[in-house]
Formats: structure tokens, sequence, C-alpha cells
């Protein structure tokens, strides 16, 4: 058991006694995959969803009652875009803090992305970090990188990787610079039905800035990243997945010349999915005012307009996603100046609250499309069995507070770093259990 | 703060520039050597009203000059915020000049300090002679006046102020006193 | 009378008043200058720090000056011969430094925003010599008191700042302190050193340096570095000195009370022909010596007294 000040607390899997039956009564069911959005009543036992549905059976003795009222209860969140630094930047996150973080998100999986050191670019390295997940309270499916070593020349093998856990491949942290390791990428892909998440960023373009190239970044006389560094490589990476027929999945979409590509491509029926990460649609270059390092991450904040860009595309459909891209970093790379500071925040602990607060409170998207782009979506891209509560299915569950207020103290968080965007806000909502198969991994009075 | 007594009245203070001036041809016979500096900001008027007396009883133009010490204060440490400095013009060369300082009111001395301080970085001048025009006690320094327009004893909590037609409209010398919230 | 502000970090929003004040100040320390010692006794057993990362000479041996005219105590620290090649960060830096009792900081830094964030680092008052590609403020003060000292005034008279503008912050701090004092401003260069998003600093941009010039009191010419041509910038040094450059041919065309200024090192023949470097317009050494009194000033207005 992890205490925090706050109220919240962490059962570990494995070492903790958890109930073996549960009742989540009262809350508001939200489960897109079986059109279910009402008032029902949930039953968790072994491991599994045992009932959904207004009555309680007769024969279900619950060791454990959750009273959901006013709450809302979904399949287990995923988070497809984290960092979790391990093997390698220990000192930054591990793969224990990460995932607590995680399950104090509201999150039941994530997906890990491979540029740590040693790169995950092979079985073994991918059996590393599914072994050190296990009695973890939230589920880990790595990412094997699309290139040896993240080099950009050669393949990672993604067969050996895929059979040791891995569900999709990226160079996340940078683009495959030759477009010619890229078609091979996706052409090679197909045979594994795994998408490719592509980082998108032109390196020379972008070379030497710091945030987005805009009025703020002249202002502060800062070098900077132009929008165009970014809408070049996801143009080509559409027309690449268009070209060969593989998956494609654009990370961390971040302005609204990509959101253009991206809408076009789909009309078109190329085969590609997207996302964003919460701090595009809610903050701007002007937050970077004063030189605060926790406004620098890669892509940059983009501009005022690119933001409501990003709003739209999620009430419309065009991103299917919202995940955070947790970059944690210690103190020593963030607490400088700004040009020598580390690119990165993190998120797990305040992605689904800035998704309640600036989204669903604003009614530009209903509770079931925050469960559609946390849950199901993510579940489908990665071909995982996740994101509905369909009896028999191993329970993992997400109990959500849309209403209480907060106010973000990153002291109190379970992931080692501090650097987030968001410090000191008022949100409101959050996660008030995470249940991962089966067992209540994480509460917060 | 309040007015409490008229201490010179335009012609009482011109009478005593007059005096002074008379009293410092009389000093000093070699005009040619002679050099008057007026103190920022009132003793810079008086000075040169002095110099045009001097000027007219002797049909002579002497050298004359402006000084700020600002910059020589003692006291610059335990300001907030620095003064804002005024104009220092000596335009002729003080050495071996006998110097005629001016300024309005001697009281603990420490201006006519920073003053001397200041003039020793401009040259050494054959003497340097005091002239003010209301000398109102409570030395802190061993500085004395060599000519004074008049003396009087003050308190602590009391002010001389001196206002100059070119600046404030009138000739005149009021003696002031700190009001209770002052 | 006081300043606004508690460091001097850029011009970007220092009223009025305050450059006012300073250029007030600036002119007397003037007259102290010319004085057979000019020295002043002010900061008397004040310590202040130049901070330079970056290789300067001349900055550093103007701020140099003028905290020695000051009396003060200068303590020199450059980058080749310090810790931070041995990766000391840049607040243990400033830490060390402000263990051995300092009270102000000179600083130059390649990275923008450094002084902002020493100015969370230390209690010392900040003094920014340049910062990466943002603000170089004691340059434009300087230049705006040698401008005063030539016309008698600043509002309403035409500059036109001509050169490299992307990769200078003499141009960004001349801009905003410019404009702040009712100046005309406009800034000329070939469109790949220009900003991309020039509107924010709120004055006149152009490539046409004929048009910059139109009606011009001042024309301010920047060095051209010579190693971006490498870098695509630009073309050639011989288009540049034809399209950017000044000549004495361009200069006659021009008003006869012009005034030609350059922050120095000057490129003789590229951007600014040597015959017009030494004519009688160009007020370039007059810039050089009014840079000590324009820092006395800033020292004096910055480090005097206790702060409360």
């Amino acid at each position: 058991m992890r205490k925090k000040g706050n109220g919240q607390i962490i059962y570990m899997p494995g070492t903790e006694s958890h109930p073996a039956s549960i009742l989540i009564k009262n809350g508001r069911v939200i489960d897109p995959a079986n059109g279910i959005d009402e008032r029902l009543n949930v039953g968790v036992k072994n491991g599994m969803i045992s009932f959904v549905a207004a009555e309680v059976p007769q024969y279900f003795q619950p060791q454990e009652e959750i009273d959901a009222e006013g709450m809302w209860v979904a399949p287990g969140l995923v988070d497809m875009h984290v960092h979790l630094r391990e093997p390698g930047r220990e000192d930054k996150e591990t793969i224990e803090t990460g995932t607590m973080a995680a399950a104090a998100g509201g999150f039941t999986a994530v997906a890990c992305m491979p540029n740590t050191n040693p790169v995950l670019d092979e079985e073994s390295k991918i059996r590393y970090v599914v072994q050190r997940g296990t009695n973890c309270p939230c589920r880990i499916y790595p990412v094997g990188s699309i290139t040896k070593g993240l080099l950009g020349e050669e393949l990672s093998p993604f067969g050996e990787m895929v059979r040791a856990g891995a569900r999709a491949v990226s160079d996340d942290g940078k683009s495959v610079r030759k477009s010619s390791v890229m078609k091979n990428a996706l052409n090679y892909s197909k045979s594994f039905k795994i998408p490719v998440i592509c980082h998108c960023e032109d390196a020379d373009l972008a070379l030497g800035g710091h945030m987005n190239e805009g009025l703020m970044s002249t202002r502060l006389g800062m070098r900077g990243i132009p929008s165009a560094a970014e809408e070049i490589v996801v143009a080509r990476d559409i027309m690449l997945a268009a070209y060969t027929g593989a998956r494609v999945h654009i990370a961390h979409v971040s302005t609204a010349g990509s959101l253009r590509s991206i809408r076009e491509a789909k009309k078109m029926g190329v085969n590609v999915t997207c996302e964003t990460c919460p701090h595009y649609f809610t903050l701007c270059d002007q937050d970077v005012e004063g030189y605060n390092t926790n406004r620098k991450m890669n892509p940059p904040l983009r501009t005022a307009a690119d933001r409501d860009e990003i709003i739209t595309a999620l009430a419309d459909g065009t991103i299917d996603v919202i995940a955070s891209d947790h970059a944690p970093h210690v103190s020593e790379e963030k607490d400088v100046e700004f040009d020598a500071a580390a690119f990165g925040v993190i998120g797990l602990e305040t992605s689904l609250s800035v998704v309640l607060s600036y989204l669903v409170d604003k009614d530009i998207l209903m509770p079931v499309d925050l469960v559609e782009k946390m849950s199901l979506a993510p579940n489908r891209i990665l071909g995982l069995d996740g994101g509905t509560l369909t009896v028999g299915k191993p329970a993992d569950i997400t109990v959500i507070d849309p209403k209480t207020k907060w106010k973000v103290d990153s002291s109190l968080f379970y992931s080692k770093a501090r650097n987030t965007a968001f410090e000191g806000m008022e949100l409101k909502g959050f996660a008030r259990f995470t249940i991962l198969g089966g067992a209540i991994v994480y509460m917060r009075k | 703060m309040k007015q409490i007594e008229l201490l010179m009245d335009a012609t009482a203070l011109d009478r005593a520039l007059t005096r002074i001036a008379h009293q410092i041809l009389e000093k000093n016979s070699d005009l040619k050597n002679l050099g008057i500096v007026g103190m920022q900001t009132r003793g810079v008027f008086l000075a040169k009203r002095i110099a045009e007396k001097i000027n007219g009883l002797e049909k002579t133009e002497m050298s004359s000059g402006v000084l700020d010490i600002t910059m020589y204060r003692d006291d610059y440490r335990m300001a907030l915020k620095q003064p804002k400095v005024q104009v220092t013009h000596i335009p002729f060369d003080i050495n071996g000049i006998e110097m005629i300082l001016v300024d309005d009111v001697l009281y603990t001395g420490r201006t006519v300090r920073a003053a001397l301080e200041a003039l020793n970085d401009f040259g050494r001048p054959k003497t340097i002679q005091l002239a003010v025009l209301i000398d109102r006690g409570h030395r802190e320094m061993p500085i004395h006046a060599d000519y004074v327009g008049m003396t009087i004893t003050t308190r602590a909590n009391q002010e001389v102020a001196l206002k100059v037609k070119e600046k404030d409209n009138e000739d005149s010398v009021w003696l002031m006193e700190l009001e209770k919230g002052d | 009378m006081a300043l606004t502000i508690n460091h001097l970090l850029g011009l970007e929003g220092v009223p009025k008043e305050d450059i006012t004040l300073i250029l007030d100040t600036a002119d007397t320390f003037y007259e102290v200058l010319q004085r057979e010692i000019p020295q002043v006794p002010t900061l008397r057993g004040k310590t202040v720090v130049n901070l330079f990362f970056e290789n300067s000479t001349r900055t550093r041996m103007s701020f140099e000056l003028a905290e020695k005219r000051l009396s003060a105590n200068p303590l020199n620290f450059s980058t080749s011969t310090s810790s931070v090649t041995k990766g000391e960060s840049l607040r243990d830096t400033m830490r060390n430094i402000e263990a051995m009792k300092i009270d102000m900081v000179v600083v130059r830094h390649s990275a923008a925003g450094a002084p902002s964030f020493l100015t969370k680092c230390t209690d010392a008052a900040i003094i920014n010599a340049g910062d990466g590609l943002h603000e170089h403020p004691t340059q434009a003060l300087l230049d705006m008191m040698t401008i005063r000292q030539k016309f008698g005034k600043l509002a309403g008279l035409k500059v036109a700042i001509i050169g490299d503008i992307l990769h200078s912050r003499v141009a960004r701090s001349n801009a905003w302190g410019m404009k702040t004092m009712g100046m005309d401003v406009t800034l000329c260069g070939p469109p790949t050193l220009l900003p991309q998003h020039p509107q924010v600093l709120g004055v006149r941009v152009t490539d046409n340096m004929d048009e910059a010039l139109f009606g011009a009191n001042v024309v301010m010419l920047l060095r051209l570095q010579l190693e971006r041509q490498g870098s695509g910038l630009f073309p050639s040094i011989r288009e540049y000195r034809e399209r950017y450059g000044l000549d004495l041919d361009k200069l006659s065309k021009l008003p006869d009370d012009i005034i030609v200024m350059h922050p120095g090192p000057i490129n003789r023949g590229i951007e600014l022909a040597s015959n017009v470097a030494d004519c009688s317009k160009s007020v370039i050494l007059d810039q050089v010596t009014n840079g000590v009194a324009v820092r006395m000033a800033v020292l004096y207005l910055l480090g005097g007294g206790e702060n409360a």
C-alpha cells in the first residue's frame, strides 16, 4: 500500500490481498462498445466482469462495495504514449513508479515508448520491460523501435518483438529520416498487423529550436520550431501509408496543418489514426511566458489558432485518441535556463482531469467520447482486448468522479518527476477508483 | 510642514547677498584668481546673484560654475534608491584658485564635506571659502562658514526653506516646522 | 526619483520615465568622464560580477571601466577559464559566486532568458549584457543617448536599422526602447535575415534599403556575421554590400544632418565603407564613450543603497 497525503492510496497487485468480488453500484456505466450509457450496477468476480445490470443478481455476494453515485463507470483507460525511462534513466522514472502514476491517473494500461537506454529494439529488451511490469498496478504494452538503436538505418526485428509482447513500433523522439527506410518499415509492419506510430518532425527545420516559431518566440528572442517541421513529415508518412497500404498512427499532433492532412487522408480511406495530448488543447505558445521550462516540450505548444483547431478536430472525430506523452525529467534538467532545459512534461496524473475540465465540462466532448478516445480507440489501435465492460472479460475498470475540484500539486504525484505543465491549476474531476483485473489498485478519498 | 517665521523677505535677502559680495571682495584682492561655485539646487541661484553683484561692483566677469554632490554623499548606502543626479559644470581650471563655495543653508555640514571631496577630484584650489545664506547650527562635522547671511538657532524638527524668484516665484526665507503626521 | 525596475533585463515594457531617468543620469556621468579625475565614490565597497558566458572584450571592458569609475570592485568571470567547462550549471555558478558576497551581476549568456533565470537564483541586481537573440538593453540605451546628444531630443526622429536583424539583440532592444520614446523605427535586411514574425516588435520592417532610408535622421548598420554565408542566409558578400551596405554614394543622397551609427565591431567595406565609418557624420566612437556613461548610470541607479 502506498499512501499520499491527499487521500490517494495505491494497492500493489500480488503483494496485497484484494477482495475476490466487488459490487460497483449506482454509477453511470458508459460502454460505447456495447452501446451502454445508463445507470447500472457492475459486478466483478475472480478478476472478471460478472454482470452489468439494473438489478444485482441474488447469488452475487460482494466482499467489497463501491458506491458510484454521481460517478461514471468506464472500461479501464489506456494511455498509449508514455515514457517509463526504464531501462537507463531510472533516476527520472521507473516502470514501477510510472505504472503507479498511471493507476493514479485512472489508467489500467499504458504503451511505453522504446527510446530508453538501451533502446527497445529486440526481443530481450521487450521481455525485460514486460517482466519488470509484473505486479505493477497497470498493464504495460511495450512499443518496439522501428530502427535499430533509433538510428534510422536498419529495421528492428518486428516479429520477435511482437512475439515478446510489443504491440506497435515507433522511433518516437525522432522521425525516420530516410523515406526509403520508412517505406520499408511500413511494408514490413503489414506482416504483423501492427500500427507504425509516427513522431513527425523534420530534424533539419527544427534544429536549434526550443519553442514554436511565432510571435512569442520572436518576443522572447528564442529560436523557433516552425509548424511546417511537423506538417512536412505528417504528409510524408501519410503518403507512404497510402502507397504501401500499411497502418500509421500519428503521434502527438499539434498543428492545424497536420490536422488538414489527416482529415483529407481519412476521407480518401488511408489507414491513418492520430492522437493529441492534453497540453495541445489547453495551452499555447503564449504560456511559455517568463521562460517557463514546464511548458517546453516537443512538439512545442503552438499558437492559439492551432489549439482551437485541435479542439475542433477532437469534437469532429478527426483525432482518435488522447494520450499524455508522459515524459519525466529530473529537476537538474528542467530547473535551468530555457535553452538548456530538456523537452517534455509528465501527464499521467493530470490527463483525465484535463480532458474532463476542458473538453467534457465544456460540452466539446460527451462522456461517451471520452471513453472512446481514452479507452476504446487505443485498445483497437493496439489490437488489445480491452476497452469494454463485456461480461467475461478481465475487469479493467475506471470509476470517474467528474465533478470534484482539485488543485494540481506535483509534490503529491506518484511519478518520480515533477515537471507538469499544469502546476497549481484548478481542475475538475479525476479517477476515484482504478480496478485492474478485478483488483482495486488505486483509490482516492 | 507649517510656516513659523519669515526670516528674510526679498529685501533682506538681497541686502545679505550684497554684504556677502562686499565681504568676499574685501578678503580676496586678486579678482583674476577668484572663482565661485554654487551647490545644487538653490545655492546655484545664490552664487549667480553674488557673482553678478561682484561683476557689477568691479566691472569684471568672474569664473563661475555649478556643483552637484549627490555622488559624494556619505549616506548613499542608506538610501533605498539613488536620488537623481543634477548637472555639475565647472568650466574653469580650479588649480590655485581662491574658490568661493555657495550654499543656501549650513546645517550638519555633511553636504559641504561632500563638496570638498568633489572639488578635490577637479583639482587643488588655493583656498576654499564657504558662503551660506543661513547658518542654522547643529554641526556634525568640523565645518564653518566664512560668510554668513544670518545665523539662527533651530530645533531638529524644524527646517529652513529658501524660495527664489527663478524657481519659486518669490524671494524669501521661512522657518518651517514639522507637523504631526508629516 | 528612482527606477521602477529592480533589474535591467531588457527594454521591452520599460516605461518612458525609466529610460529618461537613465539617459539624464548618463548625461551627468558623461560630464564626470571629462574631468581630470573621472571617478566618483558612489559605489565604493560594492562588488559587481561581470559574468560573461559569451566572449566579448568590448562590452566587458566598457562595464568594467564603468564599475571602476564608480569606485566599485569589478569581478570578472569568463567561461573559457571557468568551472562551466567542467559542467557546472548556471544556478550553481551563480550560487558559488554569490557566496563570496556580491552586490550586482552583469551577465552575458547565449541562452535567451538566462538573466531572467538568474533573478530567481540570487538577490543581487541583474543587468543583462546580452542574452541570446533576446535583448542587449545597455547598447540600445547608449544608442539613444548618442542620438539625443546630437539632436537634442528623441521623439519624432526616424531611425533605420539595417543588417542581420534576425540574429541581432541590439536591433530588438532598440526597437522596443525607441518605440517607447516615440521614435519612428524601420528594420531592414534581406528576407532571410529578418524574423519570420516581426509584427510583435511593433515597428516597420522592409527588405528595401531605399525605403528604410527615406527621411531617416539616423542610420544604424549592424555587423554581418560572415560565417552565416555558409548556412545559406545570404548568397555573397558582394551582393549583400550592394543591397544593404552603406557607402559614400548612398550617403550623399541622404540629408546633411543624418548620423551614422554601428554597435561595433565593424566589417569595413561590407556593411559600412571605410570612408563612411570615418566621416564626420559617423558617431561610432561617441557611442563607445557614451557606453561607459550609460553603464555607469545603470549601475548607479540599480546598485546604490540597501534594497528593502
